[in-house]
């Protein structure tokens, strides 16, 4: 676990390359390169280069618009900030235990969630790369190349989508930035003729899933040399299981391992996550570098997301992508494999998974309900963790005596993979850059290595930078319209 | 759907300071995307592996200007394309992210690297070149270019866009009409 190339020692005399944007992930982030005159990589680097500053702005907002606002963070994910938030706010309304109808549409929602997630990253975002090839022509490596060259796949991945989208719909009310969830609570639950329009589709959805499964573990068992290596860098892994330490992506406590499987801690509540977690920051990115404080900057960064999670719990509840688990840790010996392209093959487990969740929440006449809220002894304080499509979502308000947020903090998935989201970067720009003439084909190894992790960059900008320079905006006409900010020394 | 005259139009769409929302709505048009790229291309989109906008009939603009960066690109579209709509709450006023505007900079930049709960201590503001310049407010679009058509919503559904960019598609005005114009 080594922090080099990640600074050169002499900036000054290399030559910078930098791919940006990067495309097919979502959001707004650059890889910048050094090199020195021979190509060798002496600097690699992913930076985010947007910001929101939500923590801030969200202050002195009412509790019960949080849920609603922070979803704005990211339309890619917003169901995993709305019911992360919305856990938060059940611990400042004292809802200790949810009815069984909020709970489950809660669940159901948060499946649609992963299922319409993982199934965009997979077909639309990153499937031309393993379908063509890394360096493949650029104009075809999209879905639209898909779907000219393999139309049932293309048309799975867009259905099965479709299929979250709709869930969420049904239980959140709009497929994107829905209200479904609120604190203590739900709003409302399925009628029989909305659980009915899911039922109807849902089996034809699971056998997808499982196809998809097959398609990747397939590519993994074809080229394994390449699937396993490809910028695999040894890294600890985290996130939070259920109690029996079986896979919940909904709620759990938080279990950590090291690079060799050891568990670092498990069954801690994470109402104490400031004691597990600190952030660092580094002048190049706006977004932080978390690590276990156990362990110290060096040695305490860690990966979220489908790769750590199937290897992180002792099971997974359903039976379809139970089997896949355990032919997944077979594949890998029983030993943790790093390889970050196995995020693609975890995270279409997990999409079965969460079909598979989906179909058993449908026969669950509690779905049906009318018990929506509950509420108890009101909190100052509360945090709410959910595992993200992309990994562990942590949430973390105060909220004053006039309903008022005084303080947020957010860690999301992606910046929890900041660290190894870099190490993945340099290990490429070591396997197929160093030394060779740069071409685009190459480069796009790059981003493969970043889009395996499914970065959601846009939920990661919420920081904002101080910048060395004042510069105006002019309009079309030439009226001022704002200046760059000299931030300089005042934060 | 209107048939296409000729060659495909093509069509860029960029996410300026937004939350992709505006572009998962898009694909929430869902199957028609296969009947949409029967008469479009898409250029430069967080879709394709095309960095930079080139000569396109429709641009797609999610989010509003916040940095440097924005600005620059923004530009970029507006110089290439014969159509620039500005789609969405953050495109149209700014949205979300303009909720920090009635707010110092510097007062943000210390609630997230200098007091959040678990920042380390000793750590300093990003400050990197690489980094682009702030603005010190967010701006809606039509403020920096000039903006062809607005489709509100945050995001707009999935038929707004379908109904908006199959009117410009077949040369007509784009009329959303009863029903699927919203702002939430
Ligand atoms: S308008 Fe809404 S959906 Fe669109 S980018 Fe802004 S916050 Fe996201």
């Amino acid at each position: 676990m080594t922090h080099s190339f990640e600074t050169a020692a002499r900036p000054e005399n290399l030559r910078r390359v930098a791919i940006d944007p990067l495309s097919r992930v979502e959001g707004h982030g650059k890889v910048t390169l050094l090199l020195d005159e021979n190509n060798k990589v002496q600097q690699a680097r992913l930076h985010i280069v947007e910001f929101r500053g939500f923590e801030k702005f969200i202050q002195g907002r009412p509790y019960w618009e949080v849920p609603v606002m922070v979803q704005r963070l990211c339309g890619i994910c917003p169901v995993s900030h709305h019911l992360a938030s919305s856990k938060a706010m059940d611990v400042i309304v004292g809802a200790k235990q949810l009815t069984p109808t909020a709970e489950k549409i809660r669940r159901l929602m948060h499946y649609g969630q992963i299922l319409q997630s993982h199934a965009l990253h997979f077909f639309h975002l990153s499937s031309p790369d393993l379908l063509f090839g890394f360096d493949s022509d650029m104009a075809k490596r999209n879905i639209v190349g898909v779907a000219e060259k393999y139309p049932d796949t293309a048309r799975q991945g867009v259905l099965l989508r479709k299929f979250g989208q709709e869930v969420i719909r049904h239980t959140a009310g709009k497929r994107i930035h829905g209200t479904g969830a609120i604190p203590g609570g739900v709003n409302k639950s399925l009628t029989v003729p909305e659980r009915d329009e899911l039922l109807k589709d849902i089996g034809q959805i699971v056998a997808w899933s499982r196809d998809a499964v097959h398609l990747i573990k397939q590519m993994h068992n074809q080229n394994s040399a390449l699937y396993d290596g490809f910028g695999a860098f040894r890294a600890n892994f985290m996130s939070i299981l259920g109690d029996d330490g079986a896979l919940d992506l909904y709620h759990g406590s938080l279990r950590g391992r090291d690079a060799d499987g050891n568990i670092l801690f498990d069954g801690m509540d994470y109402q104490d996550y400031t004691a597990l977690i600190e952030e660092d920051v580094k002048p190049w990115t706006y977004m932080k570098f978390p690590y276990l404080k156990s362990r110290g900057p060096q040695d305490g960064w860690y990966r979220v997301g489908p790769l750590s999670r199937v290897q992180n719990c002792d099971a997974i509840p359903t039976p379809l992508a139970e089997m896949e688990r355990r032919e997944f840790i077979d594949y890998s010996a029983n030993t943790p494999l790093h390889a970050p392209l196995g995020y693609h093959w975890t995270r279409m487990i997990e999409m079965l998974f969460a079909a598979e969740m989906i179909n058993e929440l449908l026969h669950d006449d509690d779905i049906l309900g009318t018990d929506l809220m509950t509420s108890g002894e009101r909190a100052e304080e509360g945090v709410g963790v959910i595992e993200a499509p992309r990994g562990t979502l942590i949430h973390h308000y105060r909220v004053d005596e006039n309903d008022l947020v005084t303080m947020c903090n957010l860690i999301v998935s992606t910046t929890h993979n900041n660290q190894a989201m870099n190490e993945a970067v340099r290990q490429v720009a070591l396997q197929y850059l160093d030394g060779n003439e740069i071409t685009e084909g190459l480069l796009n190894h790059i981003e493969v290595a970043i889009r395996a992790f499914d970065p959601c960059l846009s939920c990661a900008t919420h920081a904002l930078g101080k910048m060395p320079l004042q510069v105006e905006l002019l309009d079309n006409t030439g009226a001022m319209l704002s200046t760059f900010t000299r931030s300089a020394d005042n934060g | 759907m209107a048939t296409a005259p000729g060659p495909k139009l093509k069509v860029a769409t960029v996410s300026l300071a937004g939350c992709f929302g505006c572009h998962m709505s898009l694909l929430d048009i869902d199957e028609r995307l296969f009947d949409l790229v029967e008469l479009v291309e898409f250029d430069r989109s967080p879709l394709t592996d095309i960095k930079h906008c080139g000569p396109c009939d429709i641009g797609y603009i999610e989010g509003g200007v916040c940095n440097a960066e924005n600005v620059q690109v923004l530009r970029e579209f507006r110089a290439n394309c014969r159509t620039l709509i500005s789609v969405g709450a953050c495109a149209i006023n700014g949205g979300l992210p303009a909720q920090r505007n009635h707010l110092p900079l510097s007062a943000v930049l210390d609630e997230i690297y200098q007091s959040g709960p678990c920042i380390a201590t000793g750590c300093t503001i990003p400050n990197d070149p690489e980094l682009p310049l702030l603005l010190n407010k967010v701006h809606p679009i039509h403020e920096v270019v000039k903006v062809d058509y607005f489709i509100p919503g945050c995001p707009p559904s999935a038929d707004a866009i379908w109904k908006a960019l199959n009117d410009i598609i077949a040369g007509r005005e784009p009329n959303l009409g009863h029903g699927l114009i919203h702002y939430d």
